[in-house]
This record gives C-alpha cells, sequence and structure tokens, in this order.
C-alpha cells in the first residue's frame, strides 16, 4: 500500500506534499500547494489570516483528508490518519494550544509516547517486568524531554496551571516525545514577549540540530527570516513565493498581501518577477495581530 | 479554597479573650447537649428507639449524644487543649461551626420528628425541650473568627504509629458505614446521615481527612489492605442475613458503578444503558447454571459461568461500540440507551410466544441455584472464627472478592500508557489522535473493558438473586442499580476516581432502601439532589485530582487563548 517513490536523487525529501488543494463546500482554503521540506531544513511558512496556513498543516497531518494532492513523508504516501501520519514520524503543535489540561506536565509528554510504546491493556493488568521498564524507560524519556525545553521542576503541575509561553514549550516537548521525524509547529510565538521569543528561537534550533526538520507557519517576520532556510508565502490558499527568506523579504506582493492588497491569482513557482502591484510602503517587518480560528 | 489567615497577633487582646469565651461556651454546649441525651425526651415509647429512659440513651439520642461529644471534642481543640491539635490541621472554626449545625440538625430532627409522628409537641418530655435548646448552644461557632490556616507541619510520627492511626480510621469507617446498614428504622437514618453528613464534611474542613489520606498515600499497599479487611470483616459484624443482603447488593451495585467510571471517568464515553451489560452477564449465567427454567439443559461450573458472562457481555460490548465509536459526539449515548431498552425488551418477549423459548419473558429465570465450591454451600450458613455467617456472608464475601478485581483493574489500567490515552481522548480528541492515539481502537477498549466488568458483575448477581428478571435492567427505576442510578452513583461520588462511585453508591442504594416511606418522591429527590450537588460540588463528593483543580482553582482556563495568571501556578499537588 506504500508506494515508494525514492528519487535518484542524493535524498529524499522529508516531506513532500504536491498539488494538495482543500475545498470546503465553496471556499477553497487551500488550491494546488507543492511543499518540500528536506532533511536538516528549517521551513517557515508565512501569510496573511486566513491564508489557509493552518488548513495547510491539518492536509498534512491528516485530520483534514485533502480534496486532491498527495503527501509523502520520507518517501512514502501518508494515509489521512492523524495517529498513522504520527506514527510515521510527523508531530505537530496547534495555533490554539491544545495540551490536555488537566493532566500533570509529565503525563502530557507521556501521552506524546504513546506511539513510540506498545504496552496494552493486558500488560497494564498483568504489570509484569515488562511493563515496568516500558513505563520507567518512557518517564526517563519524558522527563529528558522536560529537561530540554526546561520545564522538570513542573512535572507534576496541571497543564492548566502553566503560563502561556511554558504550555507553548510543552506542547513542543510533548510533539517530540514522538521521536518525530519532522516537526510542525503552528505560530509556536503567538503571544510571546520578544524574550520568549528568542528562547523559542533557540530551541527551535536545537530541535534542527537533533536532526529534526522543522516548518513553522509564524506571523513573527524577524523571527521567520532569522530562523529558515527557507520561506514560503501562503496567500488566499495558494503558494505565492518560496525561496531564501532575503527573497521572500524582498518580494512586493509578499509586503503587498501583508498589508491586504487584493491579489489577482496567478501562481508563480518561485519568487522573482515582481509585475503586479506597485507595494505602497516596505515594511515587511510588520506583525499581523493573531486571530484565534482553525485548529 | 481560600486562605484568609487571621493572625492572632494583629488582633487586639479583647478580641482574643472573647474568642476563647465564645469557644469555652461552645464546649458548655456541647457538655449540655451530651447530658440533655441522658434525658427521657418523649412519654411513650410508641416514637422507635425508646427515648423514655433516664439516664440511658436510645436511639436518635445516640447520634446527637456523638454530635454532641464531636461539638465538645472540636472546641476544646480550639482551646488549644494539649493532646488535641492533631484534630484540626487546617483550622476548628469551620468544623466547629458544622458539627455545631450538625448537632443542631440531629436534635430538631427528632424532636420534630417525635411531635408530628405522635401528633403534637405535648408528647415532647421536658427533656426533649432541653435537648432543643441545649443544641442550639454550640451555634455560638458561628460567632467565632475564621481561623482556617495552610495544614501545619504533622508531627513525625514512627510509622508504627501511621499503620496504627490507618487501621483505626479504616476500623472507625466500617464502625460508621455497619451503623448506617444496621439502621433499623427511617428516622435513625435519616439522623445518622444528618451526624454523618455534618461531621464527615467537618473532618474535611478541619484538614483532617487530607492528613488520613497523606498517610494512605505514604502507606498505600497497607491503607488498601486495611480497607479490604475491613469491608471483609462486615459480616461478622451482623446477626442476622437481613443487612447482609442490603450489603451484598451495594457490592454489586458499587462494582457495577465502578467499571462505568472507567468507561465514563476516564474515557470521557457516556453510557446510558450501562446496566444491559449487567444484565447481558446475569441471563448468561442464569441460562447456563442448570435451573429447570433455562432453556439450556447445561450446568457450567461458576468459573465457567463467570468466563461465560463476562465474554457474552464482551461480545455485546464490542458489537455496540464498534459502529458508534467511530462517531464523535453524543452518538454512542443514544445508541447505548437505546440498546438498554432493546435488550430489556428482548429478553422480556424470548417467551415462546412472542419469540423462541430462551428467557420466560417477563417471569424471569427463577430457581437458579446456590454456587457450590468443593462441597462448601454458599446458601448455607457456616461457622467461622466461632462466628455463624448466614448465606448471604458467603455471597458479600464472594462479591467483595469481584469488587477487588475491579479496583484492581480499573486502578492499573487508569496509570498505564492506556489509561493515559482515555484520559487524553477525554481531554481533547484531537489533540489526543495528532499525538498518535487511535482513538476508536482506544475508545473500544474502554468501552468493552467495561462491558466485560459488567457482564462478571452479573453472573454474581443472578445468583444472589436467585431469579432474574427483565425488569432488574431498567434505565431508571426506584431501585438500584439501573443505568441512571449507576450514572449517578459515578457523577455524584466523583468521576474518575476509586472511592467516588462506591461511595455514591452505597449512598444511592441505602437512602431508597432506608427510606421506604419516601417511594414516590423519590425520583424528584434524587433529582433534587444532583441539581444541587452540580451547582455546589460539580466534580462529586471525592474530587479526583484533576477536577479539583479544574472547578475550583481560581483563574482557570476556558480557552487557551484566556489570560493566565502567574499566581498560584500549579501549588495544588493533592495526592489521591
Ligand atoms: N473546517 C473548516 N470548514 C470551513 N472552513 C474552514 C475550515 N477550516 C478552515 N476554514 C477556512 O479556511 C480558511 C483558511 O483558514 P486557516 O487555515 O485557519 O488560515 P491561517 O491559519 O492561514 O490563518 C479560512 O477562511 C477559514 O475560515
Ligand atoms: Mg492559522
Amino acid at each position: 500500500m506504500n508506494d515508494m517513490t525514492t528519487t535518484t536523487e542524493t535524498t529524499t525529501p522529508v516531506l513532500d506534499a504536491s498539488g494538495v488543494t482543500m475545498r470546503f463546500g465553496g471556499l477553497t482554503a487551500v488550491r494546488d500547494v507543492d511543499l518540500k521540506v528536506n532533511a536538516g531544513e528549517i521551513v517557515g511558512l508565512i501569510g496573511p489570516n486566513g491564508a489557509g496556513k493552518t488548513t495547510f498543516f491539518n492536509c498534512l497531518t491528516g485530520l483534514y483528508v485533502p480534496t486532491e494532492g498527495k503527501v509523502r513523508y520520507k518517501g512514502t504516501v501518508l494515509p489521512p490518519k492523524p495517529h498513522l501520519v504520527t506514527q510515521a514520524g510527523i508531530a505537530r503543535t496547534f495555533q490554539n494550544i491544545r495540551l490536555f489540561a488537566n493532566m500533570t506536565v509529565l503525563e502530557n509528554v507521556l501521552v506524546g509516547r504513546h506511539t513510540r510504546t506498545k504496552e496494552g491493556l493486558w500488560s497494564a493488568l498483568l504489570r509484569g517486568p515488562g511493563f515496568k521498564k516500558a513505563e520507567a524507560a518512557s518517564h526517563a524519556r519524558a522527563m529528558e524531554l522536560l529537561e530540554f525545553i526546561g520545564l522538570q521542576d513542573k512535572a507534576d503541575h496541571l497543564a492548566r496551571n502553566l503560563p502561556y509561553g511554558d504550555q507553548r514549550k510543552l506542547e513542543i516537548a510533548r510533539a517530540l516525545a514522538s521521536d518525530p521525524g519532522l516537526l510542525l509547529l503552528d505560530e509556536p510565538t503567538a503571544g510571546m514577549n520578544p524574550q520568549e521569543t528568542r528562547v523559542t528561537e533557540e530551541l527551535i534550533f536545537a530541535i534542527r540540530d537533533m536532526g529534526i526538520a522543522v516548518l513553522v507557519i509564524e506571523h513573527d517576520m524577524r523571527f521567520i527570516f532569522n530562523l529558515c532556510d527557507r520561506v514560503a508565502c501562503l496567500v488566499q490558499g495558494e503558494k505565492l513565493v518560496e525561496g531564501t527568506p532575503a527573497v521572500v523579504q524582498g518580494d512586493e506582493r509578499v509586503v503587498a498581501a501583508y498589508l491586504g492588497t487584493p491579489f489577482e491569482g496567478d501562481t508563480p513557482e518561485k519568487a522573482g518577477t515582481p509585475d503586479a502591484e506597485p507595494a505602497a510602503a516596505d515594511n515587511a517587518g510588520s506583525t499581523t495581530s493573531t486571530e484565534g480560528e482553525g485548529q | 479554597m481560600t486562605t484568609d489567615t487571621t493572625t492572632a497577633a494583629t488582633t487586639p487582646a479583647t478580641t482574643a479573650s472573647r474568642t476563647k469565651a465564645l469557644r469555652g461556651l461552645t464546649a458548655l454546649g456541647g457538655v449540655a447537649t451530651i447530658a440533655s441525651t441522658f434525658l427521657s425526651w418523649t412519654y411513650t415509647d410508641e416514637f422507635p428507639g425508646d427515648l423514655t429512659v433516664y439516664g440511658y440513651p436510645g436511639g436518635l439520642q445516640v447520634l446527637t449524644l456523638v454530635a454532641g461529644a464531636l461539638v465538645l471534642l472540636y472546641a476544646l481543640a480550639a482551646l488549644d487543649i494539649r493532646g488535641l491539635r492533631w484534630l484540626a490541621p487546617t483550622g476548628t472554626t469551620k468544623a466547629l461551626r458544622l458539627l455545631a449545625l450538625g448537632a443542631f440538625a440531629t436534635t430538631w430532627f427528632t424532636v420534630v420528628a417525635i411531635a408530628v409522628e405522635l401528633g403534637g409537641i405535648v408528647n415532647l418530655e421536658p427533656g426533649g425541650f432541653v435537648a432543643a435548646v441545649t443544641s442550639a448552644i454550640p451555634l455560638i461557632a458561628f460567632l467565632l473568627p475564621d481561623d482556617t490556616h495552610k495544614a501545619t507541619r504533622p508531627r513525625e510520627l514512627p510509622s508504627w504509629a501511621e499503620i496504627l492511626i490507618i487501621v483505626a480510621a479504616f476500623g472507625t469507617g466500617l464502625y460508621v458505614v455497619t451503623y448506617g446498614i444496621d439502621t433499623e428504622y427511617a428516622e435513625l437514618f435519616t439522623g445518622y446521615m444528618i451526624t454523618a453528613g455534618f461531621a464527615v464534611t467537618a473532618l474535611f474542613k478541619a484538614g483532617l481527612m487530607a492528613r488520613l489520606s497523606g498517610l494512605t498515600t505514604k502507606y498505600r499497599s497497607i491503607a488498601v489492605a486495611a480497607a479490604f479487611v475491613a469491608a471483609a470483616a462486615f459480616p461478622f459484624t451482623q446477626t442476622t442475613d437481613q443487612f447482609t443482603l442490603i450489603a451484598v447488593n451495594i457490592l454489586i451495585f458499587a462494582t457495577v458503578a465502578l467499571g462505568l467510571n472507567i468507561v465514563v471517568g476516564l474515557a470521557g464515553l457516556l453510557d446510558l444503558g450501562y446496566v444491559a451489560f449487567l444484565g447481558v452477564g446475569a441471563y448468561t449465567a442464569a441460562l447456563v447454571s442448570g435451573t429447570t427454567a433455562s432453556a439450556f439443559d447445561v450446568h457450567f461450573p461458576f468459573w465457567a459461568a463467570v468466563l461465560t458472562g463476562a465474554a457474552v457481555s464482551l461480545i455485546f460490548g464490542v458489537v455496540i461500540g464498534a459502529p458508534t465509536l467511530r462517531l464523535r459526539g453524543d452518538y454512542l449515548a443514544i445508541v447505548t440507551l437505546g440498546f438498554g431498552e432493546i435488550f430489556r425488551i428482548t429478553v422480556g418477549n424470548l417467551d415462546g410466544v412472542s419469540g423462541p423459548q430462551v428467557t420466560n419473558g417477563p417471569n424471569g429465570v427463577p430457581n437458579i441455584p446456590d454456587l457450590v465450591f468443593f462441597g462448601y454451600d454458599f446458601g448455607e450458613s457456616h461457622t467461622i472464627l466461632g462466628i455463624e455467617l448466614g448465606g448471604y456472608a458467603n455471597y458479600y464475601l464472594l462479591m467483595l472478592l469481584a469488587m477487588i478485581l475491579v479496583v484492581l483493574v480499573f486502578s492499573r489500567a487508569g496509570s498505564s500508557r492506556i489509561g493515559r490515552a482515555w484520559v487524553a481522548i477525554r481531554e481533547d480528541e484531537t489533540a489526543a489522535t495528532a499525538m498518535g492515539i487511535n482513538g476508536f481502537r482506544v475508545k473500544l477498549i474502554a468501552f468493552a473493558l467495561g462491558a466485560t466488568l459488567a457482564g462478571l458483575a452479573g453472573t454474581v448477581q443472578a445468583h444472589v438473586q436467585s431469579t432474574v428478571v427483565p425488569e432488574m435492567y431498567v434505565f431508571a427505576g426506584p431501585v438500584p442499580p439501573n443505568s441512571a442510578f449507576l450514572l449517578a452513583a459515578v457523577i455524584l461520588g466523583g468521576m474518575g476516581t476509586i472511592s467516588g462511585p462506591l461511595i455514591g453508591a452505597t449512598l444511592l442504594y441505602m437512602i431508597p432502601a432506608k427510606l421506604q416511606f419516601l417511594q414516590d418522591y423519590q425520583l424528584l429527590g434524587f433529582g433534587l439532589a444532583l441539581i444541587l450537588l452540580m451547582r455546589f460540588r460539580p466534580e462529586g463528593l471525592i474530587a479526583n485530582r484533576r477536577a479539583q483543580l479544574e472547578f475550583h482553582e481560581t483563574g482557570q482556563l476556558d480557552t487557551p487563548e484566556g489570560t493566565l495568571p502567574e499566581s498560584g501556578v500549579g501549588t495544588v499537588k493533592a495526592g489521591a
């Protein structure tokens, strides 16, 4: 059932989404988006509110079944079932924090270990040595991750009682617990102060250094352009530009899109020829306010 | 919990001495209340319990006596009498107020009951009036300043002493519960509920229960063993089978409620037809029990009957769960509600007239024989440790074993990978699936496990009742267990806890069994009680550590976008 399409090139991309389209009735939230993420890369996904970024993430992770298109993870086509996607190696966080609010910090991370542990009901009831060993190993790994994000002292706190920044970090730890090969972050610094944002930036670099590719949605341009090797800009469901931060930053249509100038749909593959609108002013560093919607 | 500490240092000396005087008066009120129970309260012994004797408290007077003694004890503790401070680790005033209310309410209930039942206050002897007045004195406690404070650090005790405390606590618990089950008449039970309700709440407010639960967490296995030894000791305290039968039924009800708590409390699946699985188990055991009324001419040994009953329930659980658990939302509730009714109506019609003859229709399967293990007949009396145990005592002990099994399953499954997955699904299904949890699979396991445990309890129930009829397995009815009462026991007791459904089931069984005169108003009463409970204590009587925080911590989050208070972050880590 898995058609392996190993390209003849040196490496298969970690993520290869091709022609992803998502329609809700008459609304096309994502239109024919292609995106690749290579091993060791941090890729940014930007775009104004409602551009379809979160919807695209949901298509990648199986929460939505894309109307059209395929998503490959390391060459294997992913089935559109969230738990199988996670099992395969893609983990994610949510724009609107979705922790298990009434579980402890440690338990949240332990839930993240679910796909990497096997113990079923029987072994839980019989409590053999295998069960104890697996539980101990899960605990150890979870504590390790909590240390990594700096929440080891709050392991017994309820997730709901954590400050906002810590909740976002805990979501990252929970996602990392599934030992992913690709981490999807949906606005990881929304609502953070500049200092916390900088800490998160360091955290994402550290995650990349662990050998995990990262795809991150953000509105904070400084953050994105610092962090990413490549940036794609989504506007009204279509990929407008993709390229290095410098290229995307300089693209007038990106600026225009962020300022809300209507955009007539054509889908250029790469950033380049600035042809259409004369952009008003260039403040590409502006951050649009986030509004809570989507997943 | 609010902790507005009133430090004595900042208040003027006059206030301190006034407080002291008030506490002294409360203590005197306690003494007077105790003394009043030695008087005669009424002229005739028509009122049950014989309250006519001077110098010998009887019936409801004993409850007033206990309430008065507790008031005295806590008033003395409030006066800082050495050796009593352990009674109130977090302050005496709130406990004292509750105890005073308890003494007052018990006494006045008695006095009013005498006047009403015997037709007028002329039936009260002067002693009754004295009691009414003296029991009001401790209400002075409401003038006391609130002295609630953070729990003082408990003094280190040697471990044998701490274990002794646990044993004493469970012994007391056994005595209190036994007293309730053994109450002979409705007035005494009502008085018991009043006294016990106020007293237990007072002990919680005083922080004594928190300290005890700290100890039980520390010596977990000993505490669990003590609890079960106390429970097993119950039939040895009984002289007749009358109350043992009530206790067996409570155990059945509580065991099934605990099984339902896996489904509802842990996995968050609303099952409105749970009693049908009990019925499946009971009918299966009945049909293979060898009774002449069975359509099958087989007589399985009990272990085989248990396995068959549990397996058939499991199959029904999977058949019901598999199509519905794929869907989200309330479909499960509707389907299980339907299944509950379908089960009852089907077994009511498999009578050879409207369907094949399998279950004898509405007449049910009678004459289910008593269990016999290696020549040990469960129906007969046996003498153990020099104490004559009636037939129901055997079933009581057997049912206790079944309950231990369910408790084990609950606690072991609950604190494992699968249990965490259940709670995660309950908390946020989308996030849980995004963490790699196969929602359908995990929910089906919970649902099927719940069904299996209910079926297992059903196999014992069939032998206890010796008859199974369809009307035992209705959605709602005056006699527990039925689906509505099971759910009520879980919600009232506390979702996701072990002790919650046990306590909830005990209360929900005893109240209708003891207060038969309520009959028609019973369901109305439960409705009101549940509404009040949901308003004032939505987490149930026993709060799950999580629910406690969920409902009572200030500054809770409704949405992740909400503002987060920095204060009080994760301060509560109650051991449960
Ligand atoms: N489940 C859904 N049903 C209908 N419309 C949806 C759904 N999810 C998202 N949308 C719509 O798709 C568009 C893109 O939303 P979203 O992906 O959340 O944008 P972004 O994350 O880029 O801000 C919005 O117009 C949104 O209203
Ligand atoms: Mg979004």
